[in-house]
């Protein structure tokens, strides 16, 4: 079976996140990066399909050359190829951003075959859009649901649908999505591995294909500015860390009347 | 005409009414520019749901139509089923601006609808700014961490809500919808993505809705670690959290995880354990009402953010704590052991963001009998109308 995961590298702030002087971008220069939790899990999840099914799974991302290290990431994980659609880094609208995917998507299925499942993150951590994935399954005309946390085949592809589940607060509601299918996954799904040595290495040698981004241009949302919600001030009581600290947090709880 | 997608929940009294977020999305609606040509609820009739109950309450809230799609695949859900009758919705009413609430359900729906159409969507709206033609409004990113004010410009301008971002405030006089039930043609493959079955998979206590969340994180160290967490969870009668350095390490499994990629919490207080307060981990804990943290560092941001503050090892302080509570319990008159009977409890926290949960302050129905319409039959392209 072949499998793609649509991953999106962004940085990883720490107690808050810093925004450039024009408002119009997170100032990531002092920052790491990485992708979602969301699609790291999708990449665990296609990587464990592909050891127990067979076939390929390949990894795509739209945006700066910077993101190669992302796509190399994934690869490291166990992921066969890595596929950059490369932008100018600037900030895409989800209109724009699928219409590209899409494109990229057809092209790799004209080359390699079709893929059986697209996996995208519930929500990109960043910009949180909710509908990347939704528009290119749409456009592909392929099933899609969101909030995936449990996919299974049973034992053989052979009879060409996927078992999924999304949690509902005290249920969990289970899907039987013929393929080829689209799933928007929530962390949960699986705990992904930490690359081994030998797969960063690898990673490292991987060839990463790289092609310009079909833009279409800007869709109907566009960014004004950014900036950080109001500091929530609040004054902290240092309370002791011996028994008369236990005593004060017994208080404090009886007066919140969460102790009686 | 506005379209609010809206969904159904059943009281405890047994009673339909909008879901909270619905009725906050009315709210908003009823507000926004264009709503002077109507706002109108549309609900998915699912077989279950008791339409006139929640088309009564949908007029509390403002809507002066209530668009009930009917169909029979629509007893189970399924995003596309939905998304398209939607679709068929938007058309049937001449919508130009649409509304949901931004729910697991509510966003996807609407997502579905966008992508069928091909409209921008903008989701998780706080707060809508007209400028004429074009909309300014305000969402939120990294799940509420970082503001952004956008523009959105397109001929029918579809937003998803963020839930709680305005409180569900009822009218004065409510409206008397007018019900239409509107038969949707559907494509039926579409049902390849409608729910199978359901599975039940909890019947513990919810993390979101937990009065008391002892949330857990590096500094415990261990999946044993969390004994001490839970013990102490039990005796305050709340659910125990968790950071994702936890979730990662394989201690505490994917449901208990506080933040951005887990889940939002609201409890009377939340004790933090070993935990520094990153963003994405505050981007979930933000709407506790009060914060302890227990942390070996003066200095993590957690603490910074907290009513009070324990510096000093969990693995100590949480088994004392536990011990004394216990001791507490077995007998109440105990003073404790020394007083602080001058020490001033700081009142409330100062006001968080969206605090809490909102509770909207609907009253009983009258039992006001809803107008119908008999529907003219017409060809429009999604569907056709009944009169029930
Ligand atoms: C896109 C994205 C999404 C994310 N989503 C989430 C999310 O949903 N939830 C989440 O939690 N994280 C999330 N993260 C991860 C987040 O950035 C942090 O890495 C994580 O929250 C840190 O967990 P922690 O506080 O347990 O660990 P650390 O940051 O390592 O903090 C450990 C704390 O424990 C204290 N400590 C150590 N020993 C003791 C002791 N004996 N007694 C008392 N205190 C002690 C230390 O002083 C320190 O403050 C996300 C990250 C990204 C990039
Ligand atoms: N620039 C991108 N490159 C690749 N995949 C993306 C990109 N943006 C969004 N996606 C995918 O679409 C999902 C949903 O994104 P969003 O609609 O922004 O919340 C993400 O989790 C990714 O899987």
């Amino acid at each position: 079976m072949r499998i793609l995961v649509c991953v999106k590298r962004v940085p990883i702030p720490g107690a808050r996140i810093p925004v450039t002087a024009d408002g119009m971008a997170v100032d990531d220069a002092l920052l790491g990066h990485t992708m979602s939790p969301h699609e790291e899990c999708a990449v665990e999840g296609a990587v464990q399909l592909v050891e127990a099914h067979g076939g390929e799974s390949v990894v795509l991302t739209l945006g700066s050359a910077d993101a190669d290290e992302q796509l190399r990431y994934a690869v490291s994980m166990g992921v066969d190829k890595g596929v950059l659609v490369e932008t100018d880094g600037g900030d895409w609208d989800p209109q724009r951003t699928a219409t590209a995917l899409v494109a990229a998507i057809r092209t790799l299925e004209d080359e390699g075959g079709p893929f059986d499942l697209v996996l995208f993150g519930n929500e990109s951590a960043d910009a949180g859009g909710f509908q990347v994935g939704i528009r290119v399954a749409t456009a592909l005309g392929r099933p899609i649901v969101q909030g995936i946390k449990d996919v299974e085949f049973g034992g053989e592809v052979a009879d060409g649908s996927v078992r999924v589940q999304r949690p509902t607060g005290s249920a969990s509601e289970r899907y039987e999505l013929p393929l080829p299918a689209c799933l928007g996954v929530r962390e949960g799904l699986n705990l992904p591995r930490y690359p081994t040595m030998r797969g960063r290495l690898q990673a490292r040698r991987a060839e990463v294909a790289s092609t310009a981004a079909h833009d279409v241009g800007p869709g109907g949302q566009s960014l004004l500015a950014l900036q950080s919600p109001p500091e929530q001030v609040s004054t902290t009581e240092i309370v002791g860390a011996g028994p008369e600290g236990v005593d004060r947090v017994i208080e404090v709880l009886t007066e919140l009347k969460v102790l009686s | 005409m506005i379209l609010v997608l809206c969904e159904a929940t059943t009281t405890e009294e047994g009673d339909e009414v909008l879901a909270v977020p619905s009725r906050q999305a009315l709210t908003l609606a009823r507000d926004l520019p264009g709503a002077s040509a109507g706002v109108a609820a549309v609900v998915v009739d699912d077989g279950e749901v008791d339409v006139d109950e929640v088309a009564e309450d949908a007029g509390r809230y403002g809507a002066e139509l209530v668009y009930s799609l009917e169909h029979d695949l629509f007893a189970r859900y399924g995003p596309e089923t939905w998304g398209t009758a939607l679709v068929a919705a938007i058309s049937e009413a001449g919508a130009t601006v649409v509304v949901a609430a931004g729910t697991d359900r509510g966003g996807e729906v609407l997502a579905h609808a966008a992508a069928r159409l091909d409209l921008p969507l903008v989701a998780n709206v706080t707060e809508v700014r007209s400028d004429g033609e074009a909309w300014d409004l305000e969402r939120v990113r990294w799940g509420g961490s970082l503001l952004e004010s956008a523009r959105l410009e397109s001929d029918c301008k579809l937003v998803s809500m963020l839930p709680h971002a305005v409180d569900a405030v009822a009218l004065d006089e409510p409206e008397e919808p007018e019900l239409v039930e509107f038969e949707v043609e559907l494509d039926e493959s579409l049902a390849r993505s409608c729910v199978v079955d359901e599975v039940v998979t909890s019947t513990g206590m919810s993390l979101a809705t937990a009065p008391v969340v002892v949330g857990g994180g590096r500094g415990v160290g261990s999946a044993e670690g969390f004994a001490q967490l839970e013990q102490l969870a039990r005796l305050l009668g709340g659910a125990v959290g968790c950071s994702r350095v936890a979730t990662n390490n394989g201690w505490r499994p994917h449901r208990d995880q506080v933040g951005q990629t887990g889940t939002a919490i609201a409890p009377t207080v939340y004790i933090a354990c070993g935990i520094s307060g990153a963003i994405q981990h505050w981007s979930g804990a933000r709407s506790a009402k009060h914060v302890l943290a227990i942390n070996t560092d003066p200095e993590a941001n957690m603490v910074q953010k907290a009513n009070w503050a324990v510096i000093g090892d969990l693995h100590q302080f949480v088994p004392a704590l536990v011990e004394a509570i216990r001791a507490r319990l077995r007998s109440p008159s105990t003073p404790l052991r020394s007083t602080h009977a001058s020490h001033v409890v700081p009142q409330s926290s100062p006001a968080r963001p969206r605090g809490g949960r909102h509770r909207a302050g609907g009253h009983r129905p009258t039992g006001r009998a809803l107008r119908r319409r008999r529907a003219h039959r017409h060809g429009s392209r999604g569907g056709r109308r009944r009169h029930r």
